[in-house]
């Protein structure tokens, strides 16, 4: 049990186009425990689906490149496993839900099929078994009378019921790792709420562990173990849901949470633009952004990841020796968003709320 | 509120006939908007929210005439656009524009975006190229491009960035009404956050009137002064944003606003979850079509049910008709070990599925319930389905299926449509009795 299932080490990955190379994952690290749920989150570009489907290779290689670091799933090193090894890992021990479960199935074939199809690819098994497991699948993820509609086409049902059909077909090999890439972004609040549900509930029952990628910290606080966050490449802040939402460290993870619709307080975007991939600021990738930039954030290479609690992690200067980083945890950053100017930030009691209250 | 508002819309109502045949003779109708009313005063922000399907987007094409609405009025400045002739129509478009949600779809990718901003501005007949060139340029400078965006093409752009210049293009007229459809539901929440933050600026600069269309309650909350809450073709709940948020008078609207996300991690699981989908608006349910999901639906007087209890007895016996199939079931619990063929399965076997399948607990808190519904199972295992259904309909029939509940004002100054208001039934903080 101490070792984690899925451990992703200082991971590259890069394009090479004509216009240059993009580095879309710069030494990206995380650990995925047994039974746990990490979610990845930040904004489009950030990297989390480059990081995420590199992880079984589902990135088209090339152009897509892993150019250093290793991803240890269960002690195997899955970038140097051959495509025909990979083949039985992708919906077997490891499986993949997408955003749209539109395109994820096939519009020709009843869902029944395709269900059995992926038990068979996986399993030696008879038909009518494979058809039994599908039916009790259908069940399990809450499709009513999954016997009467074993047969009907995807077309047949609304986006959150495909979705549920697309998450029994990855179930169908008992997985140990789900991969779910933004699941629940294509559909309303409502359905996301039942289909969140049903993942921890799955959870549980299949005792697998859950990365779940999204740009949504709002799913996050609702999912989430523990929280890796990624900007442009780079994690900029892990920890445990507690930690990340209860202080948030790293000003862009604060950030983040400023422009979250609808708390009742006033939100703030953040600002500025994602770094061009191909030519990424010196220094911290967030710093053209970040509010408490200092001299030191804008040159040399992006700050390794500092202790800011045990277990809670975040890649900023401030946490490091000379640093007081009391100025950012002081809850809010609104004072000097605007002012791209040093440390020189206003009193930190002077903040609008209590919620980093520990700001000594 | 003020006594002449832009826009009025009286009881509009968009039917689409289903037809069949070579004839099209009409087998039925989608009453996707079924007779919806609210204003919208100048310069006010008017949220509509509901889920997909709910008939947000065909409200807001019919209001705009892109689509002709079946019946009922949208009066716009004093006058009733439904009236309108082409002439009048197109007048009429040069102060009420649209604003879509997929940014990538709403531009031609072959004309560069100055051109697709600058369109309307021909259309309406200012012929001078110079003119049109500086009046977009400036614009695109207001909503955060720069002029020299002028000459590149849609594909140059982030989604962030189509959608500021849609925005663009929806005010290159200077309207007075903005429809905006779900506009920031493709975008990522810090993209969002701009964009909102852009809208509420050009509203106060241009003095717009918005209608704001969303499935998102967290950013209706952010941006609209007044919201309207739909559910299949009807306005539920009208009230001030504050209102709405604060005390919803709504089931609907109290399941939409829990079903937010929100940041806080020890809040976790304490929401109201909705079941199932929107039922299809060609047959929409009778009394209150939400009575079909609605967490709160009215118990008979003579039970005393736990109410999640309640809720899914209900659940079966509405479905009965549609999704139960005893045949299904057996061959389901043969497939699951229980049995070696259907005919096997005992009675109580069957009876015991159903009751899982529905989340009933093997006894109710009712004893009197928990007979007539034990007694109802067994008729439909004895494959009696008529019997069954009559047991089921007598005993277990709501008021919130028969009859079909008006918008009235509620105590908290907003308005509902709800026999839990009607009925001076007291909802969290108890109701004065009128």
């Amino acid at each position: 049990m101490t070792d984690p299932l899925l451990s992703v080490r200082n991971l590259h990955v890069q394009f090479n186009t004509d216009e240059g190379v993009v580095r879309a994952v710069d030494g990206v690290s995380f650990d995925v425990k047994r039974g746990e749920t990490v979610c990845v989150v930040g904004e489009s570009g950030s990297g989390k689906t480059v990081a995420c489907e590199s992880i079984t290779r589902l990135l088209p290689m090339p152009p897509g490149e892993i150019a250093d670091g290793e991803i240890l799933f269960d002690g195997e090193d899955l970038t140097d496993a051959s495509e025909k090894r990979l083949e039985s890992i992708r919906g077997g021990r490891i499986a993949h839900v997408f955003q749209n479960p539109q395109s994820a199935l096939n519009p020709v074939y009843p869902v029944g099929a395709q269900i059995v199809e992926a038990i068979r690819l996986h399993r030696d098994v008879s038909k009518q078994a494979a058809r039994d497991r599908a039916i009790d699948l259908l069940d399990r993820v809450g499709i009513p009378e999954a016997t009467a509609r074993i047969d009907d086409y995807p077309h047949e049902f609304s986006g959150g019921m495909k979705q549920r059909v697309v998450i029994a077909m990855a179930l169908s090999a008992d997985p140990d790792l789900l991969i779910a890439d933004e699941p629940t972004t294509a559909l309303d609040v409502t359905i996301q709420a039942q289909i969140l549900r049903l993942l921890h509930d799955l959870q549980d029952e299949f005792d697998m562990s859950i990365v779940f990628v999204t740009h949504d910290l709002g799913v996050v606080a609702e999912i989430a173990d523990r929280v890796v966050v990624m900007y442009a490449g780079k994690v900029m802040e892990t920890g445990s849901v507690y930690d990340v939402f209860d202080r948030p460290s790293h000003p862009y993870t604060q950030a983040l949470l400023d422009c979250l619709p609808g708390q009742g307080e006033s939100m703030r975007p953040i600002g500025g633009t994602l770094p061009d991939p191909k030519r990424p600021p010196a220094g911290c990738r967030f710093h053209p952004r970040c509010p408490h930039a200092t001299a030191d954030c804008r040159a040399g290479d992006h700050p390794e990841p500092l202790t800011v609690d045990a277990g809670h992690e975040a890649a900023c200067v401030y946490y490091g020796p000379g640093y007081d980083s009391s100025v950012i945890r002081g809850g809010s950053a609104s004072e000097s968003r605007v002012a791209d100017g040093g440390a020189a930030v206003a009193d930190p009691d002077d903040g609008h709320d209590s919620s980093g209250g520990d700001a000594r | 509120m003020s006594p002449d508002p832009l826009l009025s819309v009286r009881e509009l109502t968009k039917h689409y006939p289903i037809t069949k045949g070579v004839l099209k003779s009409e087998v039925g109708r989608v009453k996707a908007v079924d007779g919806i009313s609210f204003d919208v005063a100048a310069g006010e922000t008017l949220g509509l929210v509901g889920e997909s399907g709910c008939g947000k987007s065909t409200a807001a094409t019919s209001l705009l005439r892109l689509e002709d609405p079946t019946g009922g009025a949208v009066v716009f400045d004093g006058e009733d656009i439904t009236d309108y002739d082409d002439t009048e129509l197109k007048r009429f478009r040069r102060r009420a524009q649209m604003m879509f949600q997929d940014p990538s779809s709403s531009f031609d990718p072959r004309m560069s975006v100055g051109e697709s901003v600058a369109e309307p501005l021909a259309i309406h007949g200012m012929r001078d190229r110079g003119r049109r060139r500086r009046i977009v340029e400036n614009l695109l400078e207001r909503v955060g491009l720069a002029a020299t965006d002028f000459d590149r093409y849609p594909h140059e752009f982030s989604g962030g960035q189509k959608q500021r210049i849609a925005l663009a293009r929806a005010l290159v007229l200077n309207p007075d009404l903005v429809v905006a459809d779900e506009p920031v539901s493709a975008l990522d929440v810090s993209i969002q956050a701009e964009i909102i933050s852009l809208m509420r600026e050009l509203q106060a600069e241009f003095g717009l009137a918005i209608v704001f269309i969303s499935h998102d309650l967290g950013v209706v909350r952010e941006v609209c002064d007044r919201v309207a809450v739909m559910y299949l073709g009807e306005i539920v709940e009208v009230a001030d944003t504050e209102t709405l948020f604060e005390d919803p008078q709504h089931p609907y609207t109290r399941a939409l606003i829990s079903s937010i996300p929100t940041p806080d991690p020890s809040r976790r699981g304490q929401r109201v979850e909705l079941t199932g989908d929107v039922p299809s608006p060609s047959n929409p349910p009778t009394g209150c079509r939400f009575h079909t999901r609605c967490p709160e639906v009215i118990q008979p007087e003579q039970f005393d049910l736990d109410q999640t209890e309640w809720r899914r007895v209900l659940d079966l016996r509405l479905r009965i008709d549609d999704d139960v199939d005893v045949d299904d079931v057996r061959t389901f619990l043969v497939a699951e070990g229980d049995a070696e063929t259907p005919e096997e399965v005992g009675e109580d076997a069957v009876k015991r599925e159903l009751r899982r399948e529905f989340d009933i607990p093997a006894t109710l808190s009712d004893p009197d319930a928990d007979a007539i519904l034990s007694n109802g199972l067994s008729a439909l295992v004895a494959g009696d389905d008529q019997a069954a259904r009559r047991t089921l309909d007598d005993a277990f029939s709501t008021v919130c299926e028969q009859t079909h509940p008006v918008l009235e004002s509620t105590p908290q100054g907003s308005t509902a449509a709800c026999h839990l208001v009607d009925e001076g039934v007291p909802i969290d903080p108890p109701a004065n009795d009128d």
